[in-house]
C-alpha cells in the first residue's frame, strides 16, 4: 500500500471527527444545565405516584389516563402509592399543583428536545385566565 | 408424477388464490358481524326537541347554541361557511326534513328554524368508515363518541354522516376570535381534526344534563334513556307524534322532533273515531 501512514492518519482524523458529537455528549453527561423543577406552589407535597416513577413514567401514565377517560369513561384514578383517588385530568389535576407549565413541563421537554403536543388542545389554566 | 416447472407454477398459483380467498371470506364475515348495531343493553340516550315550544325568532335558539359552543370551546368561523364549525345549529324546517318531502305544510312550520345536532344514531355510518376508530358508538349508553387524540383528519366521517353533523377544523381553532377567552375546563381541538356534539359526555359523567338541555326551562328539549320506560323522553314520545331526520336511511337517529300542535290534536280526535268505526265494518 502506498502512503499507508497518510491514509491511516487521515482515516483516524475522519473517525474522530465523525464521532465527535458522541464524544462531546459523553464528556458532558453530567451537564450543569440540567433543569431544576419548581415545587408545587399550592402546598401539596404528594403527587399521584412516587416522584421517581413520575419522572420516568409520567408520559405512560398520561397515555393511560387519556385512554381510560376518553374510551372507557372512567375518570377516577387510584394511586398505587397511597391508595388515594384523583380525577384523571391534565389541565385540572396535574396543572392544579404544577401551575407553572413553562417552568415545569417545558423546562425538561426543551432540555431533552421532546415536543409533546398536549397543549395544542389542552388548556393551560393560568393562560386561559 | 414428474415435477415440471409448469405443474409447480400451476399448483403454487392455485394455492395462493385459495389462501387469499379464504382469508378474504374470513375478514368479510368478521367485518359484517362488527357492523351489526350494538345490543340495546344498558342505556340508550336520546334527545327530544319540542318544536311547538320554539317561536320563530326565539332568543332561546341562540342561548342553546351559545351554551353548547361556549362550554366546548367551539371556534366561530361562521363568516366563511367552508370553515364553519358547529355542534348545534339551526336550519329551515323543510331543509332539516328534506327526505320527508313536506309540501304545502302549515304556515307556522314553513321556514321555521329547527335545531340540528349529531343524531347519535343507533346505526352510525360515521363510525364504520373511521380508519383509526377515533369515533365509535359507546356501548354503555349509545353516545357516538369522538377521540380527538386519534383523529387523523381524513374526513371520511364527514362524508359518511348524512346529517352534516361533523365539522372539520380547516383553520387553527385557537385563532378564532371567540376563543380569545377559553373555558379552561374543556380542551379545544387542533387544526386538522373533526369535531361534533358528544351529548356532553363530560357532563353526563358528572351526572348532569347536556348543556343545551340545561338552558331549556320549559322542556323545550328533553333528554334521557329510551331503555327506561319511566324516563321523561319515553313519556314525551308516547304522548306526541315525533319525527326523525332521514328515517329511510336506516341510521336510526336518536334525536326526535315533536311537530304537532294542540290544535291539530283536537282536530284529529273526531276523525280518529270515524276511522275506528270504518275499521270495524271492514
Amino acid at each position: 500500500m502506498y502512503d499507508a501512514s497518510k491514509i491511516v492518519a487521515g482515516l483516524a482524523v475522519f473517525v474522530v471527527l465523525a464521532t465527535s458529537p458522541l464524544w462531546f455528549n459523553a464528556l458532558n453527561a453530567a451537564s450543569p444545565n440540567a433543569p431544576e423543577l419548581p415545587k408545587p406552589t399550592n402546598g401539596s407535597t404528594e403527587c399521584v405516584e412516587a416522584t421517581e416513577f413520575m419522572r420516568t413514567n409520567h408520559m405512560n401514565l398520561l397515555d393511560q389516563w387519556r385512554d381510560t377517560v376518553v374510551r372507557d369513561d372512567v375518570r377516577t384514578y387510584t394511586s398505587e402509592m397511597s391508595g388515594k383517588t384523583f380525577t384523571m385530568s391534565l389541565s385540572d389535576t396535574c396543572l392544579g399543583c404544577h401551575t407553572k407549565k413553562d417552568q415545569f413541563c417545558d423546562a425538561c421537554h426543551t432540555y431533552s428536545a421532546v415536543d409533546p403536543y398536549c397543549w395544542g388542545c389542552h388548556v393551560i389554566p393560568e393562560e386561559a385566565q | 408424477m414428474k415435477n415440471s416447472r409448469r405443474g409447480f407454477l400451476k399448483f403454487a398459483g392455485l394455492s395462493a388464490v385459495g389462501v387469499a380467498g379464504s382469508a378474504a371470506v374470513a375478514t368479510r364475515t368478521r367485518a359484517s358481524q362488527e357492523h351489526e348495531p350494538p345490543a340495546t343493553e344498558g342505556k340508550r340516550l336520546a334527545l327530544v326537541v319540542d318544536l311547538r315550544k320554539f317561536s320563530r325568532d326565539d332568543a332561546l335558539l341562540d342561548k342553546i347554541t351559545d351554551a353548547c359552543h361556549q362550554t366546548h370551546n367551539v371556534p366561530d368561523f361562521s363568516d366563511d361557511p367552508k370553515n364553519e364549525v358547529k355542534w348545534i345549529w339551526t336550519e329551515d324546517f323543510e331543509t332539516a326534513f328534506l327526505s320527508q318531502e313536506f309540501h304545502y305544510i302549515r304556515e307556522d312550520l314553513k321556514g321555521k328554524p329547527t335545531l340540528l345536532l349529531c343524531n347519535h344514531c343507533d346505526n352510525p355510518p360515521c363510525t364504520r368508515v373511521c380508519p383509526t376508530q377515533a369515533t365509535w358508538k359507546r356501548a354503555s349508553d349509545g353516545v357516538v363518541m369522538m377521540d380527538w387524540h386519534r383523529c387523523i383528519g381524513c374526513r371520511y366521517c364527514v362524508v359518511a354522516c348524512p346529517y352534516g353533523s361533523r365539522s372539520f377544523n380547516w383553520k387553527d381553532p385557537r385563532k378564532a376570535p371567540n376563543l380569545a377567552e377559553i373555558d379552561s375546563t374543556y380542551p379545544t381541538r387542533m387544526r386538522g381534526v373533526v369535531e361534533k356534539c358528544t351529548f356532553c359526555d363530560e357532563r353526563l359523567a358528572r351526572g348532569e344534563q347536556p348543556a343545551c338541555v340545561e338552558v331549556c326551562e320549559n322542556d323545550e328539549m328533553v333528554f334521557g334513556d329510551l331503555n327506561d320506560p319511566e324516563s321523561k323522553v319515553r313519556q314525551v314520545l308516547a304522548e306526541h307524534l315525533a319525527i326523525r331526520r332521514k328515517p329511510g336511511l336506516g341510521t336510526q337517529p336518536e334525536v326526535y322532533y315533536i311537530v304537532e300542535d294542540p290544535r291539530t290534536l283536537q282536530e284529529f280526535a273526531p276523525a280518529a273515531e270515524v276511522f275506528g268505526e270504518e275499521g270495524g265494518h271492514a
